[in-house]
């Protein structure tokens, strides 16, 4: 590591403020401005061993891995949010500042930092330095991107800029591994103890005036005989077409479109073998085991319930792999620039487009991605809206729908089948929904003057596939989770109630059971949608998550003889007339049924109001329109009956 | 972008004492200023004051829009607005009722100064 040794300029050595804990909860923060590659690092440091969850008390996402160093010691790495400067003017800048400090309960001060910038563009970066260094903490300046910087024809002389930061410099590329060991060395050096302390040559400038700060970035940067590197070439060339005033719009919606049939066509191969490996494997369980009321609750109860939302794996997963692919690259800023005057129609803003692209997979991340929204009464129409776009949850029950009552023809040569033709309609019916909602509030309660949109377009970049797989792995785990919780509870559940009251000792049919009962119960409520009370047994039981829906039905119909998805598809054809299979749909495209969002909506607005008008506002809109779909479906077969 | 800087450096520095207050001072400068907004591609722009909230203007100044910078306007959504700018190194999109409030000192396309 180029540490100040080369040069005899930094003399001045201080210790560090506190002395370097030796325990295994030797703590390091990772820092850095959006888009310098902070996540690709924290990836390559502590591999798969990292958690998610928020820091206590805020919403501020926290990422904490934990890796091995070469000296068998363990150390906590956090991942702190990407700023620009420690202001302290939106939640993230401040929780980055306080942890920094030590002042955020339940966060230990960290033992040391790691700065990581984009060296192809260190003037500008150099500024959060500028904050991290007047903090004291031992610190790694790291400069990513140096494959880049190197391409761009840029260089940068470590060793004079560690001298004039006064603290140790290490050039790497995080996507490609290059330079990493630099990083461990540091680590493992403070882990020791022997981190120093010790002031940049030129004084730190007042960090609340940017101008001066810039100008100290400019000298150091100048004095680190730093070369800024040409101008990102390719990105310039893709971005004459991706923003070009016509191809770049037709580029967007090809994107979309094609994001969409692929999750639909190309997941299909996946899903049926998943389903053949359940069925096969459930059946081959069930000849193992003796006939008793504990087999009927382990394979139709927990392996049909399971089983049948587990088969929506791989499209789940394909979903995250082309928001991670197009977040990656570079695209999606782009998506957004493009998105920003159709939101501006709309009361929203361009950065509102990646949350909400992002709803697409799953409404709570996206609440929390809405963060970057500084504006608050934007930000809780944005909240306000995000369940009603089409999150992967609603997708087991679309697909499940769409395979039983949507004929399969071409409509569009090979490019487009009605199938994904109806599952595009859906996802446009809940992003029309959603604008609406949000013209509507943006100009009653939440009315607010157009703020100011900024968003840096970052230069293109090849995504790496460890960086997808680790996002895929970590969806996958997410996903599974809540398929072994919440889904196997409810589906346990679900099968004693259908189980019980014994009569003679046997289980009841479905209909005589407390589940049946409670289904007949709200039968008159939801008939006029055109469902009837296994339906409405659904219904109540995907309040939990949406995709209970699926193993509720699977359930429901295991008892009745029928299993996995194709049986099922043949049950409901049976009972759900085309009317109420549309309206069953239209339910699913509006309502809120999701504990998990109800939940991460009362943390992220700080209390119940919010949650509990969206909640009661979606079911409403959803009751209607399932109505209104029912109805105007059964008018028109009765129409084109009699007039055949 | 740095040779640029330096070679301003006298000048730089006297803008910025004028303009941290970002508030509209209007009146007492003699050059007319234009904007941004005003800036075609191809044509280049020295920022001279951020006429915003200081929020605001701290933001955009992180980003690179400090006073004394060269700024370039890219390409833009369709429709012309918001518009990518480059400065500082960076690209950045604004929208065009921002880039209204950042006065310029226009500069001929080829003039690196």
């Amino acid at each position: 590591m180029s540490d100040c040794h080369s040069c005899g300029g930094c003399a001045a050595v201080a210790l560090p403020p506190s002395p370097v804990a030796l325990t295994d909860t030797h703590v390091i923060a990772i820092i850095g401005p959006p888009n310098c590659g902070k996540s690709t690092l924290f990836n390559r440091l502590t591999g798969l061993r990292q958690k998610v969850g928020n820091f206590p008390g805020v919403t501020v996402e926290q990422r904490v891995g934990r890796t091995r160093l070469s000296n068998n010691r363990e150390i906590t790495l956090i991942d702190l949010p990407g700023v620009y400067s420690l202001d302290a003017r939106s939640e993230d800048e401040r929780v980055t500042r306080d942890v920094l400090n030590g002042q955020m309960p339940g966060v230990p001060k960290p033992d040391a930092v790691l700065l990581i910038l984009d060296c192809t563009n260190l003037g500008r970066h150099l500024l959060l330095a500028a904050s991290i260094l007047s903090l004291k903490l031992p610190t790694l300046v790291i400069l990513n991107m140096a494959d880049d910087l190197e391409a761009r024809g840029g260089s940068v002389d470590i060793a004079a800029l560690s001298c004039e930061l006064g603290a140790p410099v290490a050039l790497i590329s995080a996507a490609k591994g290059d330079g990493v060991e630099k990083v461990f060395q540091f680590i493992e050096g403070t882990s020791e103890g022997s981190a120093k302390v010790s002031a940049p040559r030129i004084e730190l400038p007042i960090l609340q005036d940017i101008p001066k700060c810039r100008k100290w970035a400019q000298q150091v940067g100048q004095n680190g005989h730093y070369q800024a590197p040409a101008p990102p070439l390719w990105t310039r060339r893709l971005d004459s077409v991706f923003l070009h005033p016509v191809i770049g719009p037709l580029v967007f919606v090809a994107v979309v479109v094609g994001v969409f049939q692929t999750i639909f066509s190309g997941a299909k191969p996946l899903m049926d073998g998943l389903t053949q490996l359940i069925q096969s494997s459930g059946a081959w369980l069930g000849a193992l085991l003796p006939n008793s009321i504990f087999k009927s609750l382990l394979i139709q109860g927990v392996w049909s319930g399971v089983g049948s939302v587990i088969v929506f794996l791989p499209q789940i997963l394909l979903l995250f792999l082309f928001i991670g692919i197009l977040e990656d690259s570079g695209y999606l800023a782009r998506a957004a620039l493009i998105a920003d005057r159709t939101m501006a129609k709309f009361g929203l803003q361009g950065k509102a487009f990646i949350p909400l692209l992002s709803a697409y997979a799953c409404a709570v991340p996206a609440i929390m991605a809405t963060r970057t929204i500084e504006n608050k009464r934007d930000r809780m129409a944005t909240i306000m809206i995000a369940p009603l776009m089409t999150c992967s949850a609603r997708l087991p029950v679309y697909t499940l729908l769409i395979a039983a009552f949507i004929h399969e023809r071409p409509l569009v040569g090979h490019f487009l089948g009605t199938q994904a033709a109806v599952l595009l309609g859906l996802y446009v019916l809940g992003f029309v929904a959603a604008i609406v909602t949000a013209r509507m509030l943006k100009s009653s309660v939440l009315k607010s003057e157009r703020t100011a949109f900024v968003l840096e377009m970052p230069p293109y970049r090849w995504p790496t596939v460890r960086s997808l797989g680790l996002r895929l792995l970590d969806r996958s785990k997410v996903f599974l989770r809540r398929a072994g919780t919440v889904i196997l509870t409810v589906s346990v559940v679900l099968w004693i109630l259908a189980h019980l009251p014994l009569h003679d000792g046997k289980a009841p049919d479905i209909s005589d059971s407390f589940a049946g009962m409670v289904g007949h119960a709200i039968e008159p409520a939801i008939k006029p949608l055109g469902f009837d009370w296994k339906i409405g047994i659904g219904l109540l039981s995907s309040i939990a998550a949406r995709e209970v829906m699926v193993s509720t039905l699977g359930t429901i119909y295991g008892m009745e003889g029928t299993e996995q998805t194709e049986g099922l598809q043949k049950a409901l054809q049976s009972d759900l007339t085309p009317g109420g299979a549309v309206a069953l749909l239209i339910f699913f495209a509006f309502a809120m049924q999701c504990m998990s969002t109800i939940a991460v909506v009362r943390r992220e607005t700080g209390g119940w109001k919010w949650p509990a008008i969206q909640f009661a506002y979606m079911t409403l809109l959803a009751y209607l329109a399932a109505f209104a779909t029912n109805h105007l479906l059964q008018a028109s077969t009765f129409l084109a009956a009699i007039t055949k | 972008m740095f040779e640029l800087l330096t070679l301003s450096k006298r000048a730089f520095h006297t803008e910025v004492m004028m303009q941290l207050s970002f508030k509209k001072d209007g009146g007492k400068r003699t050059k007319v200023a234009s904007n941004l907004s005003e800036l075609r591609e191809g044509e280049r722009g020295v920022l001279d004051r951020l006429d915003l909230p200081e929020e605001t203007a701290k933001r955009l100044m992180e980003l690179g829009f400090v006073p004394g910078h060269v700024v370039e306007p890219a390409r833009s959504a369709p429709g012309g607005e918001p518009r990518v700018y480059r400065v500082d190194g960076s690209e950045i999109a604004i929208r065009r009722d921002t880039a209204k409030h950042l006065l310029i000192r226009k500069k001929k396309p080829a003039g690196r100064e």
